[in-house]
């Protein structure tokens, strides 16, 4: 089982949605679409599955074109951003209800409702209609609609983005284990980079109708294929500074911060991305460089601590185990983790790796 | 803590109790004061206790013209409430049609009552009205001056025609508030028109749904304007519903007493009606 875009290409009168695009998706992998509003991917996977059709190119699945197929025919399950479910059917009855146009006999539907129904925590609801129940027991009926079918393809768009934090970190965490013994392709749209690096599988970044980068989701984390890949791939924004290497010695190009680095690359003029987690309040790595940075912002997120600071002309972003305390304003010595700097030439391709 | 005094603030308030007064609680009043009343002019009053309620309750000239009343809200509800969901579920959603549907369905809402009738009531005349004309040409033998079955299929066609478009307009808002997801859901389901319309349209417009019957059924209680411009209520007493009957007795017989109780009664039997239907129909969405 695959799912294979070719060449397709999406353009509403004289705008381009999607830009023409080749990838495969394998059988019993989940994928992460990560890419900002706007980016395509809800576009792309109404492509997917047939609810728009590509302004050129072809859908094949399992070997067959299935382009302009209709979605009826296609056995796919589709979850979206809001909770949809049919607002006067029971829980039950929503769930069941594409088994019954398919037309399952009802021992069939009661046995595999309630399967379902446990797997999602639905149990105690099957009664009530969807206006009873929380955001999160919606979108849980919603997914259940989604698993029962068995579907070939399985589409979540931003399923959690309407959640609130809570409910979005336990669903998030139950969601891989879904599909685990599911012979089917899942899709699985975000705009945050926490969303894939939680989910795994394999990710593609997408940036203004193109896909970028395509592969395990770690490889895309780890080895960028270029500047705008990991730029997608970063919450809270990528640090980058230009920098000059000669010899073992880089340096910004402002001269401020200095360090020695063993990548193999030629002497010259390049960028350098580093994550923000990767500057820190405190040593972490075995190969550390200081940096010094009037603090502009420190903010608490979670048990984490987001400091912002200058350095120069340049604007930084560290983030930090912890609670640290800064006052506004206070110059600070802070820590980058060498090992973990992102090399990226003059077209912006890495160079290193890792 | 001392409590500042303020007199002034009577200022705010008083305007809004003079309105209410003059509008609403006095004019009541003075019905409610004639119900129980016999007067013969002059400032001359008999108390009457509630016999002009049992009299009115007991006439059949009562229970003919609720009786024609019914049978009027009915009808025309049962038309405009189906063909006015019908005619916005065939409306475009985007481009330049909407604007173009919108002002057309508008129109209607926007001619005053009396000239509606007025139009109606040329429109139908069997010698020069288009519409009596015509029907007479292909063989009809219409004439709603003289026969009380056309009289109401003149009225009736008359509502329909001024009023569909509120429901249309109503439905309208109620189906562009649905979600593009929800549809997609259903179509990912293989769900038909019919149970797309039937699970998903309908549900989501209950609401407005509640509103355009409502509102078309108080105002088509409540007619008057209209079917006394285009029948006076003829021929006979045909199409004399509640508010001709009202004002036949009140003015045209001067009959205060009877008619303040009529009044009344309607008045009660309309509150009554929006009520019960109203908590029907939104008993479930209490918790929501």
């Amino acid at each position: 089982m695959s799912l294979e875009l070719k060449n397709v290409e999406k353009k509403v009168e004289i705008e381009t949605h999607i830009y023409p695009t080749n990838i495969k998706l394998e059988k019993n992998t989940i994928n992460v679409l990560l890419g900002s509003t706007l980016a395509g991917k809800t576009t792309l996977m109404q492509i997917m599955a047939g609810l728009d059709k590509p302004t050129s190119g072809e859908i094949w699945f399992n070997g067959e074109n299935v382009t302009g197929k209709q979605v009826q025919k296609r056995n796919v399950s589709m979850v979206y951003q809001q909770f949809i479910n049919y607002p006067s059917f029971t829980v039950y009855e929503n769930i069941a209800s594409p088994l019954k146009i398919t037309g399952v006999n009802s021992d069939e539907i009661k046995e595999r409702v309630g399967k379902v129904a446990e797997l999602l925590k639905l149990s105690a609801m099957l009664d009530k209609k969807p206006d009873e129940l929380s955001g999160g027991q919606q979108q849980r009926t919603a997914l259940a609609r989604a698993l029962v079918k068995d579907s070939d393809l399985i589409l979540l768009d931003e399923p959690l983005a309407n959640l609130d934090f809570k409910l979005r970190e336990e669903l998030r965490e139950e969601l891989p284990k879904l599909f685990e013994d599911r012979e089917c392709i899942v899709v699985y749209a975000t705009t945050e980079p926490s969303d894939a690096l939680m989910i795994g599988g394999n990710t593609a970044t997408i940036l203004e109708g193109k896909i970028i980068q395509y592969g395990k989701t770690l490889d895309v984390y780890n080895k960028p294929k270029n500047l705008t890949s990991a730029k997608v791939f970063s919450d809270p924004p990528m640090n980058i500074a230009e920098i000059f290497k000669s010899g073992d010695t880089c340096k910004l190009t402002d001269n401020s911060v200095q360090w020695k680095s063993n990548v193999k690359i030629k002497d010259g003029n390049y960028k350098i991305g580093i994550r923000p987690h990767n500057i820190t309040t405190y040593k972490e790595g075995n190969n550390t460089v200081e940096i010094n940075g009037k603090v502009l912002i420190s903010e608490l997120s979670g048990s984490e601590s987001l400091i912002h600071f200058t350095n120069g002309n340049l604007n930084w972003v560290s983030l930090s185990n912890g609670i640290q305390q800064k006052n506004i304003g206070e110059n600070t010595k802070l820590f980058m983790n060498v090992d973990e700097f992102l090399y990226f030439d003059e077209n912006n391709r890495l160079v290193n790796h890792g | 803590m001392n409590k500042t005094i303020n007199q002034k603030a009577w200022f705010f308030v008083v305007p809004v109790f003079v309105l209410v007064a003059f509008n609403a609680a006095i004019p009541l009043m003075t019905v409610v004061n004639y119900s129980f009343q016999e007067t013969f002019g002059n400032n001359v009053f008999a108390w009457e206790g509630t016999r002009w309620f049992k009299q009115i309750l007991l006439s059949e000239r009562f229970h003919d013209a609720l009786g024609r009343q019914i049978a009027f809200t009915f009808i025309i509800l049962l038309i405009q409430i189906p063909l006015g969901i019908g005619i916005a579920l065939t409306m475009p959603k985007k481009g330049w049609g909407v604007p173009v549907c919108l002002i057309l369905m508008s129109m209607p809402l926007l001619i005053p009552w009396n000239v509606v009738g007025a139009m109606w009531n040329i429109f139908a005349l069997p010698d020069i009205g288009f519409l009596g004309y015509s029907l007479n040409a292909i063989g009809f033998d219409f004439n709603f001056t003289q026969q009380p079955g056309d009289a109401w299929f003149t009225t009736i066609l008359m509502d329909v025609w001024h009023w569909t478009s509120l429901v249309v307009l109503l439905s309208y808002a109620g189906l562009n508030s649905i979600q593009p997801a929800y549809y997609q859901a259903a179509e990912i389901d293989g769900a038909s028109r019919w149970a797309t319309f039937r699970y998903i349209e309908l549900p989501k417009m209950k609401k407005v749904l509640t509103l355009a019957i409502l509102l078309r059924f108080m105002d088509s209680f409540m007619i008057y304007t209209e079917p006394f411009v285009l029948t006076g209520g003829g021929p006979g007493n045909a199409t004399a519903f509640l508010s001709i009957d009202l004002v036949k007795m009140a003015l045209g017989q001067f009959d205060l007493g009877p008619a303040a109780a009529m009044s009344l009664i309607y008045f009660f039997i309309v509150l009554l009606v929006c009520w019960v239907f109203y908590s029907l129909m939104m008993k479930n969405e209490v918790k929501s």
